[in-house]
């Protein structure tokens, strides 16, 4: 049996409130590219975190071959002299220098840089990997794909034995996805350990020999990538068996089908942020979801609709009109609110007042030169702090002072005074109380049965299930079906995720 | 696909624009303005001569700017140093040498408890250099409110000293043929600009500041002390406002309170037409010996067209820099695509 080359055990690891690793085990031998799975909060980036020293660890041991003590990393310049490197999603090298020299600066304490030895020692890594770039060419000349590898190869350079990419794959096209992969193929022949972290399946089956999945920081198990099928693989990741789901479907409230109108339709819509062309259509009084794992491209979607990412194709119509939809504001105008899922950054205004929050979108629609009297929008406010029983002192609190669920019904209540045909939210429920939750749902139900058009995204899919009456459904930034009435279940929605048609 | 066409950096194509331009507007201004002086080589010179502190001064600024910092400090700076060399001078019996040391300390405390202040304390370098630039005014007016000048024999002797240019000269209207001088300023000028271009170019310290002002997060993660980084690029603009302060003593002779008022505006200005990015990471020092040639000269057409209204320099300036600030917004565009 060979030696491990590295071994994590027993990893403990809590913040304040939150239990972010229990009991993790994780293991890595030499030429094998392991990937690690999980959906959000699963602990993925903590792990990482810990192994490269940015987190202390609460417990647990870490061994490394050829070390006969358990390591202490301190720090990722302590991890490195371990050899284990990292390359993180965003590129952590200088773009205004050259190649060469982001190959090699910061590695010496000596006085003089030989630009002459660092361009051909340069030029002789990066052709012995394959990646073509020229070691005098500024770097920011390059694609983010070659950018990527010269970050590997300054890994490799400087002799590491575990790799660590982090979604190395979330900004690059295909072509360039090939080309890392053949980079990692390298690697791999040459002994190197990899820690693949990706949201892909399908990378994932490409490249990998394990995978280990965490869930909810506690590690569900280490597999073969060849034993674990794909439906397996995203029960596991979702904490759900197969087969012996309860269906908790509640039946669609939209059933008169001939007065269904059309608010909004997009035809083969793509974004800058990746997602590829996807028709889609909202109707009246109907609550429809976009359900996959996390980074399948659900919130870009909705995002594009909204003007928030640059629509690169395609076309969007409300109620059978074609728009030109290039800015939030724009979308606004049109009859299109949305709640983001970050509502810490692109949502609330901490230190404005409840009121203040609420007016903001129809201020903003109206024009910041033509304000509302203090009695018009504190009427607006006192309106929507008893329709949605946001639970505050007065309407001139802080928004920050309140809980995150309340919080939450602040940006529900700016949306909801725009009276917009069209409603997108986008994990309206993340981080709140299941109190709060229910009552989210059920305002969510209330308004399509008013007339109202609403897109619900959530990462649970009890959530979807309960409140939605059609599911588009996506993996790695396509839409791969829809499922509408009785097909809705939590089976059929793993097997469509997966990519396996179950129905023979 | 992903094999590309080598581009040059963007501190290669900045450069080549200033330099451009200045051989430009120098051979229009010998072509249109020949008569009013601007064929005569000593013009040329002339240049450097008036200009010898600027190009130091602004050499400091370029090398703080590209590690993504400013300094506008050097201005009060230089008038405490001319103020108080010149008290020194005049009543304690320094001599140049002595006169050059008390303006390298004076320049270097400036710069490191400047430089430990934003790179240690992490404090805005634009308020703490605005204080710096106070702090320098307030010390002048402390020690000598009127202007002064250098009555000291031996500094005015050296001061006035020319190096007689061999071979090159003009003739003047009786025909006599008068041989092109140039101030020994202009010779420490022209090494600072040497050494620092050596430095930013060749050495680990020189690369540094240049990965900080690209991007001071990879930077850390490259394996570079970023404080350090930041704190020798203020010591050394330091070092550089003590020699260019003490080259504007030796052309000038004289201190006052209101002294070089503006000076950091014009180094920093200089140092954007010779192609340094405000955001860091992008610069060349041959660059700024020629942003400062160029406002130079673009300065002396301006007064040889006739105008005497002092605007006109002015808007001049100002449309150059706004011709090279829309450059590189292009390119930082160009980058972030």
């Amino acid at each position: 049996m060979q030696e491990p080359l590295l071994t994590m055990k027993n990893i403990y690891k809590s913040f304040p409130g939150v239990r972010a690793l229990q009991n993790v085990n994780f293991t890595l031998y030499e030429g094998e590219i392991h990937a690690l799975m999980g959906e959000n909060g699963a602990g993925k980036s903590t792990l990482i975190k810990v192994l490269t020293g940015v987190y202390p660890m609460d417990g647990g041991e870490i061994y490394i071959k050829g070390e006969n003590r358990p390591v202490h990393i301190k720090s990722p310049q302590d991890a490195h002299k371990h050899g284990i490197s990292t390359v993180y999603q965003e590129i952590t090298l200088c773009p205004n220098l050259t190649v060469a020299e982001n190959l090699f600066i910061g590695r010496n304490d000596e006085l003089l840089v030989d630009w002459k030895k660092n361009n051909s020692r340069a030029e002789g890594i990066l052709e012995e990997l394959g990646i073509p770039a020229k070691p005098t060419q500024q770097l920011s000349n390059c694609s983010i794909a070659v950018q990527q590898m010269v970050a590997i190869a300054r890994a490799v350079d400087m002799d590491c034995k575990v790799l660590i990419l982090d979604e190395p794959t979330s900004s690059l096209d295909d072509q360039e996805v090939t080309k890392l992969f053949l980079l990692m193929r390298e690697l791999k022949s040459r002994g190197v350990g990899i820690i693949f972290v990706t949201h892909f399946l399908e990378q994932m089956y490409a490249i990998c020999d394990k995978i280990t999945v965490l869930r909810g920081g506690e590690l569900v198990g280490e597999y073969k990538v060849m034993d674990l099928p794909r439906v397996e693989l995203v029960a596991k990741m979702m904490g759900k068996e197969l087969g012996d789901l309860a269906d908790i479907h509640n039946k669609a409230q939209t059933d008169n089908e001939n007065t269904k109108e059309v608010i909004i339709e997009t035809v083969g819509l793509a974004s800058n942020s990746g997602v590829k062309p996807f028709d889609f259509k909202a109707y009246k009084g109907e609550v429809t979801g976009f359900a996959g794992l996390l980074g399948s491209g659900r919130s870009e979607c909705v995002r594009a609709i909204f003007g928030a990412d640059k629509v690169t194709k395609g076309k969007i119509k409300i109620k059978g009109n074609e728009v030109n939809i290039t800015s939030p504001l724009k979308a606004m105008k049109k009859g299109i609110g949305y709640l983001p899922e970050d509502r810490g950054r692109d949502g609330i205004i901490g230190d404005l007042s409840v009121r203040e929050n609420i007016v903001l979108a129809l201020q903003a629609m109206r024009g910041f030169f033509r304000p509302f009297t203090k009695a018009q929008a504190q009427a607006f406010a006192d309106e929507y702090i008893s329709l949605l029983n946001i639970k505050t002192a007065s309407a001139d609190t802080p928004v920050k002072s309140l809980s995150g669920g309340n919080q939450q019904k602040v940006i529900l209540a700016r949306w909801l005074l725009t009276h917009p045909d069209y409603l997108i939210l986008d994990e309206p429920t993340r981080g709140i109380d299941i109190g709060t939750k229910v009552e989210i749902q059920k305002l969510v139900l209330r308004l399509a049965s008013e007339g109202m058009s609403v897109t619900f995204i959530s990462a649970e899919i009890e959530e979807m299930l309960r409140t939605c009456s059609r599911l588009i459904v996506m993996r790695d930034l396509f839409v791969v079906g829809e499922l509408e009435g009785d097909d809705m279940t939590q089976d059929k929605i793993m097997y469509t995720i997966a990519g396996v048609n179950k129905s023979e | 696909m992903l094999k590309r066409k080598e581009s040059p950096t963007d501190t290669a194509f900045l450069l080549t624009i200033t330099i451009s331009l200045f051989i430009v507007i120098y051979i229009l201004s010998i072509i249109f303005l020949g008569d009013k002086g601007f064929s005569k080589i000593q013009m040329f010179f002339n240049l450097f001569n008036e200009n010898a502190a600027l190009i130091v001064i602004a050499c400091g600024l370029s090398i703080v700017m590209i590690t993504g910092s400013i300094d506008i400090s050097v201005g009060g700076s230089t008038a405490l140093i001319c103020t108080s060399c010149i008290v020194c001078l005049n009543n304690y019996g320094f001599n140049f040498f002595t006169a050059l040391i008390l303006a390298l300390v004076i320049g270097l405390t400036f710069g490191a408890v400047q430089g430990f202040m934003i790179a240690y304390l992490e404090m805005q370098p634009f308020i703490v250099t605005l204080a710096g630039m106070f702090l320098g005014r307030g010390l002048v007016a402390l020690i000598e409110v009127n202007q002064i000048q250098v009555d000291n024999p031996s500094f005015e002797l050296l001061s006035g000293a020319r190096i007689q240019i061999p071979f090159l000269g003009d003739i003047n209207k009786r025909g006599v043929f008068i041989q092109s001088k140039l101030e020994y300023g202009v010779v420490i000028a022209i090494i600072v600009v040497c050494v620092m271009f050596w430095l930013l170019r060749k050495t680990n310290l020189g690369r540094s500041f240049y990965a900080v002002g690209g991007n001071s997060q990879s930077a850390l993660m490259l394996g570079i002390n970023v404080k350090k980084t930041r704190f020798n690029a203020h010591l050394l603009c330091g070092l550089l406002a003590g020699i260019g302060g003490f080259l504007y003593l030796f052309h000038t002779r004289s201190g006052s309170v209101q002294q070089a008022t503006g000076l950091e505006m014009d180094a920093i200005s200089a140092s954007i037409i010779g192609g340094t990015l405000l955001t860091g990471g992008v610069g060349n020092i041959f660059g700024t010996l020629f942003g400062v040639l160029t406002s130079g000269i673009v300065l002396l057409i301006v007064t040889a067209i006739g105008s005497q209204d002092p605007w006109w320099p002015q808007i001049t300036r100002a449309a150059m820099l706004c011709f090279f600030i829309v450059l590189q917004s292009i390119i930082c565009s160009r980058k972030r695509k």
